[in-house]
């Protein structure tokens, strides 16, 4: 057996991985979505979409990943979750629909790029709030009985649920400014600047309120946060937070470009730690852990195998791609 | 709307639905990513602009079929843990990392491939530029392998266990289960689909130009291209088709029964029946028109041999026939058409009238959907066929689906149905657009998209050798 729960749990910090690239990737894209109102139709505009235009499609197959990866490796949890957010999925699947063809679409159609540009964002709003209230609903517990949700198809819409979709708006947003501070250039890098400002103390509110109110949740997240000897290792994640805050708003203020990309990436990290202390092992909290949910061995290590040598590969010509596209957009697309 | 109708139902009709609307993208995006690999690769080799001109023209109605194909494709890999979470619990540990394979192995290389295919040839070079398109087809085409070795294996089933608690496991190899019985004859039949499919779509186009001025050398190219898929292909996804209708009346021969509307058992020889209304409350085919014995000789190779009919199978274990029968006609007819076209243009070709022959170029235009027609056809006969089971003799599709409430399942497909409608309805209307202008020399953007001058076409930046 000792094999074999190993790899459960190399398989969760996979798929945890792969939740993780997607957050961070499409989130700097669904930012921009989300602050797209606030550039000016025109150069900054095409400036902002230009920006992600060869990597947003990368970006998304992410969330294929994580959502093929836990139907691969946790079936159970893929099934249930799923059911039980089922009109948040429908609604991020259609969010996503519209954000991903206004892509094209506002090139193509000169006379109404007003509207996919309206497309673009509110697509890109309603997928973002969608997967922040998904991760609220699935924070504080869903109910499953024999091995299936056995709950109603509004179970998860709760304050706290909407909460968490409000702070992945802010930090999508957040992520977007700072990307697009690194990208783009003249007012909209200014405007970029100013929103990254604000973006980026809306985040640590966020952080601070969700953080709040886990530990009133029914379960045990108190224990796992505040329990010696733990508490050593737990507390290292807000001190982390605010040290990580302080450079960001110096280095945004400072003039720098990269860096509060990065900076801000480090944030989302520390909050993907934050929510892995919470939540591990359950996958659903207090119902299934990624053993319950788990594929059979030869599952497992057949996907393991492919993993091993594949996953390697990708980060390589996405980052390959990355590389090709570095540095600012300039005005006139890529050229 | 929807009184009457149990979740079960919706849930199917949602699936049915988003997956042939899916559909219709990788036929064309598979088929279509081969031709700009050879349109390129064909410039690189020859150096004649007009290979790069129709590359160019062809890869920005590319992006946007691209683009409605992994929005749609997305909606897809989530279907089965929303609609069908007792499927996906029960069989995700056979066919979960078959399509995880498909994410890590098909999606990361398409989508990281495609801005550089899209935008960056003047960023890498001509073969490097190439290599992202090589690797853009490339990556279609194992999609089409995973997805389809999946489909293969709800239909037929092979190399797993099952666990007590009703779950599909893996068996001691996996090649037992990517290789299932049927995959090798669907993959081909598909793949070879998506090609003529994509085919007819540029021969159509080519034509349309041609009867507005025949002297366009790039419409006659594409047409040329077009037409020799058609002659060389269809013959063979004719062959291909019948291998594949062979393989399925070994493995499922109910589905052959519907498909050729054999209600009854042919102890000497069964008709071929060419048309007819199937009457399933009867359970016989009215003003049947069949040719005796042809069907025994096309499935038996032999015009005595005996044919079981569905009075073998237990009613609740048939497929629905009339949905079947039809389809399988649709496409069949569509196939021999197809076939017509294809030898229609090499008399042509012979009589040195491939450019001039106006009826030769209506009767193409008229065929350019075709493929798309076909394509959801042979997948409706091959999908209902498989009813009533979601794993072919071991799980029925009853058993399958998410303990969801009615409402949501309608509320969520109409959601679908008005959101796909209104958005690849416009996606569909670019692409009209795109084909609608004639392709030309120095193939570019137009003029009133000055930010994307190098934009999704590498046209102008190699045109200046900007940079």
């Amino acid at each position: 057996m000792g094999i074999n729960v190993d790899l459960t749990v190399v398989w969760a910090f996979i798929i945890a991985f792969a939740v993780f690239m997607y957050v961070v990737m499409d989130g700097f894209d669904l930012g921009i979505g989300i602050l797209f109102p606030s550039f000016k139709v025109g150069d900054e505009r095409d400036q902002a979409m230009n920006s992600i235009a060869p990597v947003w499609d990368g970006n998304e197959t992410w969330l294929v990943l994580g959502g093929g990866g836990l139907f691969a490796a946790f079936p159970l949890a893929y099934g249930v979750v799923l059911t039980a957010t089922y009109p948040l999925i429908i609604a991020m699947l259609l969010g996503l629909v519209f954000r991903g063809v206004a892509f094209e679409f506002r090139w193509r159609d000169p006379r109404h790029r007003a509207l996919w540009d309206i497309a673009f964002s509110l697509g890109s709003f309603i997928a973002a709030f969608a997967q922040g209230v998904t991760l609220g609903a699935i924070l504080q517990g869903v109910q499953v009985e024999n091995q299936a949700y056995a709950g109603g198809w509004l179970d998860w819409l709760t304050p706290f649920s909407l909460l968490t979709g409000a702070g992945v708006v802010i930090g999508y947003a957040l992520l977007g400014a700072a990307w697009l501070i690194w990208k783009v250039e003249g007012s909209a890098e200014a405007h970029a600047r100013r929103l990254a400002l604000w973006a980026g103390a809306g985040t640590l509110v966020a952080m601070a309120a969700v953080s709040a109110a886990t530990p009133f949740l029914q379960f045990e997240y108190w224990k796992r946060w505040f329990d010696m000897p733990g508490v050593l290792a737990t507390a290292q994640v807000p001190l982390l937070t605010g040290i990580v805050a302080f450079l960001f708003f110096r280095k945004l203020r400072g003039g720098a470009t990269a860096a509060p990309f990065l900076l801000a990436l480090a944030l989302f990290a520390l909050g993907f730690a934050g929510l892995g202390i919470s939540l591990f092992p359950y996958i659903v909290p207090d119902s299934i852990t990624i053993w319950d949910a788990a594929a059979p061995e030869r599952s497992q290590i057949f996907m393991l195998v492919g993993t091993a040598i594949i996953m390697p590969v990708i980060l390589a010509y996405t980052g390959w791609a990355y590389w090709v596209f570095r540095g600012k957009v300039g005005t006139h697309g890529y050229h | 709307m929807f009184d009457g109708l149990d979740a079960l139902l919706l849930a199917r009709i949602q699936f049915g639905f988003t997956v042939s609307f899916h559909f219709i993208f990788p036929a064309f995006s598979i088929g279509l990513a081969s031709y700009l690999m050879v349109l390129e690769g064909l410039w690189l080799k020859t150096g004649r602009d007009i290979y790069l001109d129709l590359f160019r023209y062809w890869v920005k109605i590319f992006a946007i079929a691209f683009a409605m194909g992994v929005v749609s494709g997305i909606v897809m890999s989530y279907q089965f843990g929303t609609n069908w979470s007792v499927f996906s619990t029960k069989a995700g540990p056979v066919i979960g990392p078959l399509m995880a394979y498909e994410v890590l192995t098909a999606f990361f290389l398409e989508a990281g491939f495609l801005g550089v295919m899209l935008f960056g040839m003047s960023k890498v070079g001509k073969g490097l530029h190439f290599s992202a398109t090589c690797m853009v087809a490339l990556g279609t085409f194992i999609s089409a392998f995973w997805i389809l070795s999946v489909n293969s294996w709800m239909q037929t089933p092979t190399g797993f266990e099952m666990s007590p608690d009703g779950r599909f496991l893996p068996g001691e190899s996996w090649l037992a289960i990517i290789f299932n019985p049927s995959f090798p004859y669907r993959l081909i039949h598909t793949v070879i689909a998506a090609y003529l499919t994509t085919a007819f779509v540029v021969g159509a186009v080519g034509a349309w130009h041609l009867l507005r001025d025949r002297a366009n050398l790039h419409a006659r190219k594409m047409f040329s291209m077009a037409m020799w898929m058609a002659a060389i292909v269809a013959p063979i996804q004719i062959f291909a088709g019948d291998m594949h209708g062979l393989n399925t009346l070994e493995h499922q021969p109910a589905k052959v029964m519907a498909m050729e509307g054999h209600y009854e058992s042919h102890p000497d020889g069964a008709p071929l029946i060419l048309f007819g209304i199937p009457n399933s409350a009867e359970k016989r085919i009215d003003y049947a028109v069949e040719v005796p014995k042809a069907s025994s000789l096309i499935l038996k190779h032999d015009l005595n041999a005996p044919l079981a009919g569905l009075d073998t199978i237990p009613d609740d274990r048939e497929p629905p026939v009339p949905v079947i029968f039809w389809s399988f006609r649709v496409m069949v007819g569509i196939g021999f058409a197809m076939l017509g076209l294809g030898l229609w243009s090499l008399v042509a070709r012979m009589r040195k009238r491939l450019y001039n022959w106006s009826w030769l170029h209506r009767a193409a235009v008229l065929m350019g959907p075709s493929g798309f027609v076909a394509v959801i056809a042979g997948w409706i006969t091959t999908e209902v066929g498989r009813q009533p089971y979601t794993v072919y003799g071991h799980m029925l599709t009853a058993q399958s689906a998410s303990p969801l409430a009615a409402p949501a399942v309608a509320a969520s497909l109409i959601a679908f149905v008005i959101v796909y409608f209104a958005v690849f309805g416009a996606g569909a209307w670019y692409i009209l657009h795109l084909m609608h202008k004639p392709a030309g020399p120095h193939e570019s953007e137009p003029e009133h998209v000055p930010v994307r001058t190098a934009g999704i076409t590498p046209a102008p930046a190699i045109a200046t050798g900007a940079e």
